[in-house]
């Protein structure tokens, strides 16, 4: 999986510039902090360890800062997981790499 | 991370504040005039006008009693003059004020009129400035604060970094033995079974689960669409996809601490930990809340920038926004965008927050402070007979 490509750690004095975030380490989820473009390498940081662009992944879709990116692939159905925590669950296949969001994510809470 | 000393002003009751504040208080709309009056005659004390106190009852009446006695009370404050039309309700707060063992006056304007009665209380209230003006910090440990937390005008960067920088710090502050408030009953709505988990014991869980059905059925009954529409359009736009994963941006917050009691909207915990209050949202309100029930230093965390402030709780902003760390410099008193960056981690962006919490605590200013922002927003449970 995309998610367990480890990459050295920096030094903190220089730190990589991540293209997008992670929660928690067992996260399905990043959240970009720059605009994501498909076809690109992209490494991001896990929040709780250290700066060390630790995760990496190929990027699928536009994908606009903010928003989620999957670090690996969903079958539907199956949970969402962002910040440690259930935040819903794929309505189809998700691919590592593609934008996560209202069209193939689904609240198990409310229905909208 | 360095231990450096935190100060405070230690309290006849044992609370330790981290300001001097002698406060004018009116118990009503009617004695904000000469309340200001006496606070213009004594540079250095301080009015809390406010619109209410006549004619409330019941639930809300004891509510609004809390919230003026809590607040006079809080261990920021060193006396206070309180001043109402009538004596009965003045004696009333001014005698529940005076069990902390602060210097309290009581004035009544009924029988002297504004001009005797602003005399009379500025004339208290000078002497009473002029004792608080000889107290002195003391090194106290970070047991002994009691700090609140809350996020406002939130957005995206909120989630992803300043709400998981401040549940580092409420973690920490937890694991000192300090004490620690948050809330926000609605914008736990999706989260709430999270928090719940977070309980420290199935009673506290079942408790928790009413308070929040209690908040539900009271959007219901009022008709409107509060929960159908979450996430807002906004929110979508901005990368929230559902209304879990808005909860848990706000949740963010108290890291992985424990929640160990329920309080009631201005109640003061009676121990120490982590403990969440039945607060609305609206940032003025909730943190007027936190203030009566004691809280000596608020972590607030914003996105687009949030600007409130209280007029004795020293409210420290945290913004992790690229943009409003740089738009609104002057509101906010942490940045922690290093953290979008990869310049920061949240051990890092806590420690920032820590040390900024420790000057504001040896008498820094806080930028909501500098700036006058002095909302003082009781709140209310239904309308005055």
């Amino acid at each position: 999986m995309s998610i367990d490509q480890q990459v050295p750690p920096a030094d903190p004095a220089k730190a990589v510039r991540p293209a997008f975030l992670v929660h928690d380490p067992g996260d399905s989820v990043g959240i970009a902090v720059e605009d994501l473009v498909p076809g690109t390498a992209v490494v991001g940081h896990v929040l709780t360890g250290g700066l060390d662009g630790g995760v990496r992944v190929q990027v699928r879709d536009a994908i606009p800062l903010g928003h989620k990116v999957a670090l690996r692939p969903l079958q539907p159905g199956e949970a969402v997981v962002e910040y440690g925590e259930i935040i819903g669950e794929a309505t189809r296949a998700i691919e590592a790499g593609e934008h996560v969001h209202i069209h193939n994510l689904r609240s198990r809470r409310w229905a909208r | 991370m360095t231990e450096a000393a935190f100060y405070g002003y230690r309290r006849r009751d044992g609370r330790v504040g981290v300001r001097n504040h002698v406060l004018v208080l009116p118990v009503d709309d009617l004695s904000n005039r000469t309340a200001e009056a006496v606070a213009a005659n004594v540079p250095g004390t301080l009015a809390v006008p406010h619109p209410y106190g006549r004619l409330q009852y019941g639930e809300d009446l004891e509510l609004f009693f809390r919230t003026l006695i809590g607040t006079g009370a809080n261990p920021n404050v060193a006396a206070v003059t309180v001043i109402g039309i009538e004596p009965n309700w003045a004696n009333r707060v001014a005698e529940g004020i005076a069990r902390t063992g602060k210097p309290v006056e009581s004035f009544a304007i009924e029988r002297h009129g504004d001009l005797r009665t602003t005399e009379m209380a500025a004339r208290a209230t000078a002497r009473m400035l002029m004792d608080a003006s000889e107290l002195e910090r003391e090194p106290v440990a970070v047991s002994e604060l009691v700090v609140s937390t809350k996020c406002g005008e939130s957005d995206t960067t909120s989630g992803l970094a300043s709400n998981p920088t401040i549940g580092r710090v409420v973690e920490r502050l937890v694991e000192r033995g300090a004490t620690v408030m948050f809330g926000e009953t609605s914008e736990l709505t999706g989260g709430e079974h999270i928090v719940a988990q977070r309980m420290a014991t199935p009673a506290l869980r079942e408790a928790f689960l009413e308070v929040h059905r209690r908040y539900l059925e009271t959007i219901e009954r009022s008709g409107a669409d509060l929960l159908g529409s979450q996430p807002t359009q906004g929110n979508i736009a901005g990368g929230l996809s559902t209304i879990e994963e808005k909860a848990l941006g706000n949740i963010q917050k108290i890291g992985r601490a424990r929640v160990q009691g329920l309080l009631a909207p201005a109640e003061a915990p009676t121990g120490s930990g982590l403990y969440f209050m039945d607060t609305s949202s609206a940032a003025a309100e909730a943190v007027t809340l936190w203030a009566a029930a004691g809280a000596a230093i608020h972590l607030f965390t914003t996105g687009q920038g949030n600007i409130v402030g209280h007029p004795i709780l020293p409210v420290i902003k945290i913004s992790a926004n690229p943009r409003t760390v740089v738009e609104m410099s002057e509101h906010i008193d942490v940045d922690v965008s290093g953290l979008l960056r990869g310049e920061l981690d949240l051990d890092g962006a806590a420690d920032r927050v820590w040390e900024m919490m420790r000057r504001v605590s040896a008498g820094r200013l806080t930028c909501a402070e500098v700036l006058g922002h002095r909302e003082f927003a009781p709140t209310r449970l239904y309308p005055s007979a």
